[in-house]
């Protein structure tokens, strides 16, 4: 379970983020909304752990342990993974070594990059030249080796052409075990019980949703989270009255 | 040779255009002569295993020929595959007439003191030919191995890859563990002919006290290829190279890949040249340089000569721990038409990589170390397997002491 409490983060001076309470239990999926420059990508970094957004209040606690203070690698090693919107490159790394770091030993980096069409770019560094589509494939590609129980998603959509987002929504839902089908004498609902993972996903155009079930969505907007409630009714609002309609209605 | 002879001492105490000066008279020519060997698996373990940090392999693994020299004396000189010759160049001036055809022609005698040096007081070297049409597929492997305190070894290379050959070699230089002071000067003049192809791969592994003055020179025939890759990540007290390669046949190409790391007290000066003579030659010249402390030049320079000739220019720099990277590309272009380009960058590690690999798992070191491992490798199109492993070893071996 991820739980933060009443937390406040700053980037250099300036707060970013305000008051933020947010609880993902284990098998749950939330989608973040927010228009531009909300904080969106800076709590999904600071719940990753990284140093520059500083918590100068409240705390987040990772299966039952304070990881407010906790090193990145730390919450990797914990089961804490993230999809990069732009990942930076690293020049002489190859993306196969890359999974390879990411993953424990034993795997098949072939097969694993075959699932998202990704094998003829397993030779090349990783992230140099990288199309938004295909950064989104390695992305998905490094935490599928990394198996995290956690997953963060920043906009996993954007940049990826018609024709890869099916895979990509797909491969997702399959992370966050949205995929599962009922077996034997299983109901569907004792299925969804038994999911673990958890997910919180950033989404700017929503398309995500036509492929990832989820159980919650929220609205940052101004470095406050405004909104709880059905992801799918949150889009449709957004798209209606915009982001200004979901604050006034929080407020 | 009386000409040689004469310009030699004319320029007996003539300074290098680049590097700090060093004064000959404190090291000694004179070296003990050490008797030959039956097998490079007959030297001492000790001698085997600085060797094979630089590459030099006693067991002759994936070799198709081995020459070692000890101090002033070749020791083993031998070729396993028929259109490949070695022979040290002291028998070869003497007992093979077209040897002096190739021997300072591409370099001057007079260029300083160093050069004035390896033609006086000659020890040795060697003469590395490909017969024409052969192909020497596994790589012959050559060693300068400086034993002797206070010894300035002079030796001087011949390598020649004849018409339609293939030629692959890879030369270790490295000293005995206890040699606290030394000088090694290396004269090396490369010759590819016609669609010949020659990869030179030159691993250095010194001391913290040795001084190292190679003075190198190539020429690409037409539709040639000189893969040049020079590799030196150990302490070394100062060293300074600016080899020129000199592409005069249409098509020819020149590839100078190089690795270097400063380490504290070591002074690098390295750089390549390329001057594209002739129609459609190309040249790339890339180096990547890391400084844990030392202070280190990377140089380079292309000079296009012939309308739609390519060169392209690649100097990174990394500074780990201190130290200073100066890196000076050039371009000189003198016709319309040619096509020359440069990228130099000097920097520290990315804290946005290292946080990035942070969060797949890997510690801050375990992260830093992946991205110089990155910075070091380079892909080197048509280089054979077993020398790209060679490669790859030396910088691993090397990243050790670094990190």
């Amino acid at each position: 379970m991820l739980i933060i409490e009443d937390l406040q983060v700053k980037l250099a001076d300036k707060v970013i983020l305000k008051h933020i309470d947010l609880e993902i239990r284990p098998g749950e999926t939330h989608i973040l909304f927010g228009p531009n420059g909300s904080g969106k990508t800076s709590l999904l970094m600071t719940i990753m752990g990284y140093p520059q957004y500083r918590v100068t209040a409240g705390k987040i606690c990772f299966k039952g342990e304070d990881i407010t203070n906790r090193s990145i690698n730390d919450r990797a090693a914990m089961g804490i993974g993230m999809s990069y919107q732009r990942p930076p490159s690293i020049h002489g790394l190859k993306t196969s070594q890359m999974i390879r770091l990411c993953g424990k030993n034993g795997m098949n980096v072939e097969e694993l990059a075959e699932k998202v069409n990704f094998t003829s770019f397993l030779e090349r560094d990783i992230n140099v030249g990288f199309s938004g589509g295909e950064i989104k494939r390695s992305e998905l590609l490094q935490l599928m080796a990394q198996d995290p129980d956690l997953l963060l998603f920043d906009e996993p959509e954007s940049g990826v052409d018609l024709e890869n987002i099916v895979l990509i929504g797909n491969t997702i839902s399959e992370l966050l075990q949205r995929h599962m089908k009922p077996t034997g004498d299983q109901t569907v609902k004792e299925v969804n019980k038994s999911r673990t993972r958890m997910g919180l996903i950033i989404t700017h155009t929503g398309f995500i949703l036509d492929y990832v079930s989820a159980d919650r969505g929220q609205v940052l907007y101004d470095g406050i989270l405004a909104c709880k409630a059905n992801p799918v009714e949150i889009f449709k609002q957004i798209k209606q009255q915009g982001y200004e309609e979901c604050v006034r209605c929080a407020n | 040779m009386r000409e040689l002879e004469k310009k030699a001492v004319e320029a007996k105490d003539k300074k290098a255009s680049l590097g700090p000066d060093i004064d000959l008279r404190e090291f000694i020519v004179d070296a003990p002569g050490h008797g030959s060997i039956e097998s490079p698996e007959q030297l001492p373990e000790a001698d085997k295993k600085r060797m094979m940090l630089a590459g030099v392999d006693a067991g002759e693994k994936d070799r198709s020929g081995t020459f070692i020299q000890k101090d002033a004396t070749a020791i083993f000189s031998r070729s396993y595959v028929p259109g490949l010759e070695v022979l040290p160049i002291k028998e070869a001036l003497d007992n093979v007439e077209w040897v002096k055809d190739y021997y300072w022609k591409l370099l001057a005698v007079d260029t300083d003191k160093y050069t004035s040096q390896a033609y006086k007081e000659l020890h040795n070297g060697y003469v590395i030919r490909a017969l024409p049409g052969s192909s020497v597929t596994f790589p012959i492997q050559a060693c300068m191995y400086l034993e002797h305190e206070g010894l300035s070894q002079n030796v001087h290379n011949i390598i020649i890859a004849e018409e339609g050959s293939e030629l692959h070699i890879i030369t270790g230089c490295a000293t005995a563990s206890h040699v606290t002071k030394g000088l090694h000067v290396g004269i090396s003049e490369f010759y590819v002919k016609e669609n010949a192809k020659l990869s030179f791969t030159m691993i250095h592994n010194w001391a913290e006290n040795v001084l190292v003055r190679p003075r190198s020179a190539g020429i690409v025939e037409k539709g040639g290829l000189f893969l040049n890759n020079y590799i030196c990540m150990k302490p070394v007290k100062s060293l300074q190279m600016y080899p020129t390669t000199r592409l005069v046949g249409k098509g020819a190409v020149a590839r100078f890949y190089s690795l270097l790391v400063g380490n504290p007290g070591s002074e690098l000066d390295v750089g390549g040249r390329a001057c594209l003579d002739a129609e459609e030659t190309r040249a790339e010249i890339i180096s990547r340089a890391i400084t844990n402390g030392g202070n280190l030049i990377a140089r380079g320079e292309l000079i296009g000569r012939k309308p739609g000739v390519r060169g392209h220019l690649e100097c990174r720099g990394l500074i780990l721990n201190g130290g200073t990277i100066h890196a000076i590309p050039e371009l000189i272009g003198k016709e319309e038409g040619v096509e020359l380009s440069h990228e130099a960058a000097v920097g520290k590690i990315a804290q946005e990589e290292i946080l990035y690999l942070m969060s797949r798992g890997l510690t801050e070191e375990e992260a830093a170390a992946t991205i110089v491992r990155g910075f070091l490798s380079v892909d080197i199109p048509g280089l054979p397997a077993v020398l790209k492993a060679e490669i790859d070893r030396a910088v691993e071996l090397s990243q050790k002491d670094m990190m």
